[in-house]
Formats: structure tokens, C-alpha cells, sequence
């Protein structure tokens, strides 16, 4: 939208025209005193806004929002409690690399360092986990500062940027003039390595023997799963895929090992042990996928792929860094690759894979596995997938099957209860037609319960699915495993969630025996608002394989 | 080892808490800090020496570049480069004991910036090691009160750690 300089405006209207300018559409968030200009702005303005019943609601909603369209997503908040309230979820998009931009109220100005009612510091608290912050102080500023929150979000390795808004800020009238295009010379994200890296690159890989791909969030951000797919045919290389990278590649692809890491698959775990080359593809060598670092692909030389600098060889060595957006970077190294035939490591992987299954013991008892496996088939493996954090999570990644990117959609590196519904309800703004699932735990689901309301509200279709053993069930195994079953403080004396669905206006429904899966997925994929399913499952199932904190990939229970 | 970076960064409010906060949550090692603005009046530089092996420094290197306020960094450890401190210390002296704080002064080219009725407040700059020999021949007289800048640093002869106007970087 072309501005036109010398119009008089105030601080809240440029926002809202910034907004539009960015291609915003939707805004969740909660009022209060410091944001009422805004809001009064927003009142009348082409964009949608969805009001959550919590402010923590409205970041993880706006970060679903953006994990499932790919866009950034945007929230709102008043100042103290309010912005405070975002910080979990802008800490959780910031883990995962997220663009966000989340926009909170402050006192006026001129009250601002007085601990004024409502006033918290939030461009300082949050400045351990956004990519950049702003105050904006005088409302000249106002619509350079946002260009440059969106251009910081959405590019480089993505991430959250807040913009902190002082009341007065918002409510002044100035006369408006265009910022003009952003300007920041501290700020330029490589995108494309050297060429004489890629050549080292790819001599390295065409000479391995026993390759292996490492594939994680990045290739989701970058969108470069097609090349990710090409370069693993080519290859014949296996993929393992971490918790983030989770449909980057094909989950039923021949080619697929699955996740790597605690609680990876034996043989995703074995390939990393016996591979002479990693190339890690997007990923950030998390503890949770390394295990004891000194352990680690032992064997392997590491080409590292990653749009961060600061990732080459921040927890492992590298070899070959590739410094660059790893759709880029692919594409430069399938070209200088030749397809590869099978072996004896094919050969391996087969059978490792023949003979590790992940698999479960059935026996008459409603198990979770099962529950998610009847999720994949009711959905036709087409279902959006949000997930809390815990037990449900890891089985939500092994038993349903992602072939889609943006399909999985889950809090990994700060592993935030509470994050998969408030999550699933921007998932279902950003894709009104798709089926979006919740797998959730009966402990995490009630750390946003209260966001119910919200789709009830907006008549999402969500659904919510509780693996509900009693439990805050994966402390519960570590405690089994590493406690002497002493289960401090982990057995859950629950609400009723069948009524509180319903006291919400939601459909509620208890599944308790195997039999009735089916038709109560089945019932809840085809309602026209929000379903919330309590499966009773087995109240002492473990994740596993699980390799226990500290231990090398090989160790596996 | 130690290191000694030549950072510039945009003259922005909070752009020194962003760079501490960093330094402390990684849990990387500052000897010394020390910031002002320089001949464009939204840059400023800061001379940080840091203590770190070469991955430490590398990874320092590579969090502090994604601070967007973060415009360009130099390790000049390795270069031929110029350093001061600066130090103020106020020393007990009789007036019988001017004269010989005077002449190490002297040796030390400090000047004597201030004189009580039992006091004398001395200035010197120079490199790490002369400030610490200077205080510590000053130590036997009573050193009531000491203060220090960090270091700064500038590369020698026709080398730069600048950002021209538009932006661009210039090295040598």
C-alpha cells in the first residue's frame, strides 16, 4: 500500500498500516490499558483479530500461525502482566526459530523507569530470547522500527522480535513520512556458501561410504525438502530427522530412519554410531539428539549445513561448514553429485531397520501408540499435528507418520507444556479447511485449557486428543527409571474434561477401550466446532527406545 | 589466551546490556570492557578483551555478530596494535613525601591531577603491565582510592577497524 507522506496519523494507525504493508492478516492477542489506542485502531482495521483468553495463548497461537503457513505470525499484549505474560511463548519461538513478532502496550513515556502501574522492562527481559527488540520512543520511529521487526523475523534464521509501544507513542498524531527501505549494517545473513566449500563438500560425500543426513528445522524453514529428497535418492542415503525436522522429509520414504537421539529409533541411533559422513542439514546438535558428545557419530566426518554461523561447531566439531539457506546450499551440492548405487550400508540400514521396528506390546489395555496410529489412519496421515510436551509428544512423533512439511508441529528445544493447543488454534486460522489435532497430555493440556474458549469463540474445529494416564507421565518414567518409582508429586487428580469441554461449549467425549477410537475420531474429525477427546490410556507406559541423559546413542533401554 | 576485539556497534539505548547480557548468559569471560562513541557519531566501539581458547573466541565472535546492533568485529590480538588504560589513584602523602611520589610520576609520565592537605591524585595511561608496575609503586605510600578504564585499542599504521558513511566495511 503506497503511503503518501505529510498525512497526519497517530502512532496506532501507522502500526495497523505497517501491519497491512506486511501482509498481516491475522493478530492474536489481549487488550489492556497501555494497548487501547491500538486497539481502538484495530477496531476498524482489515485485519482479523483473535482474542485468547491468556496472553501465552496468543503468542503460541501466533507461532503456530507461523510454523503452519510459513508466514510470520504476530501477537499483541498490554504492558506488565500482559507483555509478560508472552514471554513463555516468545522463548518457545525463539528455541525453535520461529518468525514472530510480538507487539506489547508500555506506560506512557514519561512514566517509564517509575515502576509505573502495569510497567515491566520487557525489552529487557526478553532480550535473551528474541533475535532483536525495540522500545520505540517517539512515534517518528514507529514504522521504520516494524519494516525492520518483520525483515529481522522473517529472514536469516527466523525468530521472534518484539516491539514495545509506549502508550503515548501509539495515541500521538504526527505528520507521516515513509521510512523508506530497511538499513542495518550489522545484519546481512549469508546465503550461499563458498564454491570451494561446496567442492570440498561434495568431494566429501561422493567419497563416503557410509553416508548418513541429519535433517532438522531448518529444512522446514528454508522449504527445501524437495532438494533434501533428491539429494537422499541420489545418495541412497539414509535421513533422520529430528523432532523439528519432522516431515521435511518423507516419513514412509524407504530412505526414512525416522528420529535420531534419546528417544530416537535404534536405527536412526545405530546409523549415527556407524556412519563415516554426517551431513547435517539444518540442525543445531541438540543434546537431546547427541547424547554424550564425546560418543557422538564417532566414525564420521561432519559436513554441518546451517544459515548460522554461530551453529558451526557450537556443541561438535565440523569438518565442512556450509554457511548458508539451506535450499541454496542443496541445490549447489546436488549439482556437483552423481547418483550413487546400493550397497553393503543400504544393506545394513535394511536390516537394522527390519529388525528394530518401533513397536509396542499390546495386551487388551488402551494403549497411546495404538490411539495415534488410529489418528493417522482416520486423518489419512493428512492431519495437521500440534503436540504438548511429554510422553504423548514423543509417541506423536513415532506413531504417526509425516510426509508433509508444516504437518508436525511441536515446542522442541524449550519443551513448553502447554504450547500444543493454543498452538493448534493458529494452525487452524492459518489452514481453515485442513483437520488439526492437539495430542496432548492430561497434564498439559490444562496448562492452556482456558483457550476453549477461544476456539469455542471462533468455531474452530479443533481437536484435542488426551493421552490421559494419570500422570505428568514423562517424569513419571524417569522417576520408574532413575528414581526407584518414588513419584513425587506426579500423579494428576484431574478435572473432569469430558464436562469441561462441554462447559466450554465444546464437544467432550471419553474413549476408554480400544473399539471406541475409531468412531469417536471419526465423529470429531467431522464436527463443525471443537472436539476434546480424554483416551483413558495405560497408566504406566513408557517412551521408548529411550537412551538414558549422559549416555552415547548405542545405549539404548 | 587473552584477546583483545575491536567491536563496533550502533549507537543504540541497550545496545551494552545486549552485548553483557550475552557475554554472562554464555557464560564467556570479559577481562575488560570499555565503550564510546567514535567519529560517526551512530557508531561506537567497544575494545573488548576476552579470555578464551580459539573456539571460545569463535564462538564469541559468531553470538556477538548475530546481535543486529553488532555492525563489525576484529580480533587485532595478532596484529601490531596500540593499547591504553587510564588510571586515577589517590595516594596518602605527607607533605614530606611529595617529592618522591613526584618522581615516580615522572618515570611513569602520570601527572598529578589533584592535591590534598594528605592526599595526591595521580593520572596515568599506558598499557596493562606499565599501569600495574605504576600502582604498584605507588602501593607502599597507601593507595586510598584507584580507578581504571578498560583497555582500548587501535591497530598500527595504515590499518583500520571503521565503517565508512554508506555502510560499507573497509579493512586494510
Amino acid at each position: 500500500m503506497p503511503e503518501v507522506s505529510g498525512v497526519k496519523k497517530s502512532g496506532a494507525q501507522i502500526l495497523v498500516d505497517t501491519l497491512l504493508e506486511q501482509g498481516v492478516d491475522t493478530i492474536f492477542g489481549f487488550p489492556g490499558g497501555s494497548v487501547l489506542p491500538i486497539y481502538d485502531a484495530l477496531y476498524d482495521a482489515e485485519i482479523r483479530h483473535i482474542l485468547t483468553r491468556h496472553e501465552q495463548g496468543a503468542a503460541h497461537a501466533a507461532d503456530g500461525y507461523a510454523r503452519a503457513s510459513g508466514r510470520p505470525g504476530v501477537c499483541l499484549a498490554t504492558s506488565g502482566p500482559g507483555a509478560t505474560n508472552l514471554v513463555t511463548g516468545i522463548a518457545t519461538a525463539y528455541m525453535d526459530s520461529v518468525p514472530l513478532v510480538a507487539f506489547t502496550g508500555q506506560v506512557v513515556t514519561e512514566l517509564l523507569g517509575k515502576d509505573s502501574f502495569q510497567e515491566a522492562d520487557i525489552t529487557g527481559i526478553t532480550m535473551p530470547v528474541t533475535k532483536h527488540n525495540y522500545i520505540v520512543k517517539d512515534t517518528r520511529e514507529l514504522a521504520g522500527v516494524i519494516r525492520e521487526a518483520f525483515h529481522i523475523a522473517t529472514t536469516g534464521r527466523p525468530g521472534p522480535v518484539l516491539v514495545d509501544i509506549p502508550k503515548d507513542v501509539a495515541s500521538n498524531e504526527i505528520e507521516y513520512r515513509d521510512p523508506g527501505p530497511v538499513n542495518l549494517p550489522g545484519y546481512h545473513p549469508q546465503l550461499v556458501p563458498p564454491e570451494e566449500q561446496l567442492n570440498r563438500a561434495a568431494a566429501a560425500i561422493l567419497a563416503a561410504e557410509r553416508p548418513v543426513i541429519y535433517a532438522g528445522g531448518g529444512v522446514v524453514a528454508s522449504g527445501a525438502h524437495l532438494e533434501l529428497r533428491r539429494l537422499a535418492e541420489m545418495l541412497l542415503a539414509p535421513v533422520a530427522t529430528t523432532l523439528m525436522g519432522l516431515g521435511g522429509f518423507p516419513g514412509d520414504h524407504p530412505l526414512s530412519l525416522g528420529m535420531p537421539g534419546m528417544h530416537g529409533s535404534r536405527y536412526a541411533n545405530y546409523a549415527f554410531c556407524e556412519c563415516d559422513l554426517l551431513i547435517a542439514v539444518g540442525v543445531r546438535f541438540d543434546d537431546r539428539v547427541t547424547g554424550k558428545l564425546e560418543a557422538f557419530a564417532p566414525c564420521a566426518r561432519i559436513v554441518h549445513i546451517d544459515i548460522d554461523p554461530a551453529e558451526i561447531g557450537k556443541n561438535v566439531r565440523v569438518d565442512i561448514p556450509l554457511v548458508g539457506d539451506v535450499k541454496h546450499v542443496l541445490s549447489g551440492l546436488i549439482e556437483r553429485l552423481e547418483q550413487k548405487l546400493p550397497g553393503a550400508w543400504q544393506e545394513k540400514i535394511h536390516t537394522w531397520k527390519k529388525e528394530y521396528p518401533i513397536t509396542y506390546e499390546e495386551n487388551g489395555h488402551l494403549k497411546p501408540q495404538q490411539v495415534i496410529r488410529e489418528i493417522y489412519r482416520v486423518t489419512d496421515g493428512r492431519a495437521r499435528i500440534t503436540t504438548e510436551v511429554g510422553q504423548h509428544q514423543m509417541w506423536a512423533a513415532h506413531y504417526y507418520i509425516y510426509t508433509r512439511p508444516r504437518s508436525f508441529i511441536s515446542s522442541g528445544g524449550l519443551g513448553t507444556m502447554g504450547y500444543g493447543f493454543p498452538a493448534a488454534i493458529g494452525v487452524q486460522v492459518a489452514c481453515p479447511q485442513e483437520t488439526v489435532f492437539d495430542i496432548a497430555g492430561d497434564g498439559s493440556i490444562q496448562m492452556n485449557i482456558q483457550e476453549l474458549a477461544t476456539a469455542v469463540n471462533y468455531e474452530l474445529p479443533v481437536n484435542v486428543a488426551i493421552m490421559n494416564n494419570g500422570f505428568l507421565g514423562m517424569v513419571r518414567q524417569w522417576q520408574e527409571l532413575f528414581y526407584n518409582r518414588r513419584y513425587a508429586y506426579t500423579e494428576l487428580v484431574n478435572p473432569d474434561f469430558v464436562k469441561l469441554a462441554e462447559a466450554y461449549g465444546a464437544v467432550g467425549m471419553r474413549v476408554t477401550t480400544s473399539r471406541e477410537v475409531a468412531p469417536a475420531l471419526e465423529e470429531a474429525v467431522a464436527a463443525a466446532g471443537p472436539v476434546l477427546i480424554d483416551f483413558v490410556i495405560e497408566r504406566e507406559e513408557n517412551v521408548l527406545p529411550f537412551v538414558p541423559p549422559g549416555e552415547s546413542l548405542d545405549h539404548m533401554l | 589466551m587473552r584477546h583483545t576485539l575491536a567491536v563496533l556497534v550502533e549507537n543504540n539505548p541497550g545496545v551494552l546490556a545486549r552485548v553483557a547480557g550475552l557475554f554472562s548468559r554464555r557464560g564467556f569471560n570479559i577481562d575488560s570492557l570499555a565503550v564510546g562513541r567514535t567519529e560517526n557519531p551512530t557508531v561506537s566501539r567497544m575494545t573488548i578483551v576476552v579470555e578464551g581458547d580459539d573456539r571460545v573466541l569463535e564462538q564469541v565472535t559468531k553470538q556477538l555478530h548475530k546481535l543486529i546492533d553488532v555492525i563489525k568485529i576484529s580480533d587485532i590480538t595478532a596484529d601490531e596494535y596500540v593499547d591504553r588504560e587510564l588510571v586515577l589513584i589517590k595516594v596518602s602523602a605527607d607533605p614530606g613525601q611529595r617529592g618522591e611520589i613526584m618522581q615516580i610520576a615522572d618515570i611513569f609520565r602520570a601527572r598529578i591531577v589533584d592535591l590534598g592537605r594528605r592526599t595526591i591524585t595521580l593520572e596515568c595511561t599506558g598499557d596493562e603491565g606499565k599501569i600495574n608496575a605504576f600502582e604498584e609503586s605507588l602501593r607502599p605510600y597507601g593507595v586510598k582510592e584507584l580507578v581504571r578504564t578498560g583497555k582500548i585499542a587501535m591497530l598500527r599504521g595504515n590499518r583500520f577497524t571503521s565503517i565508512n558513511t554508506n555502510g560499507n566495511r573497509e579493512d586494510d
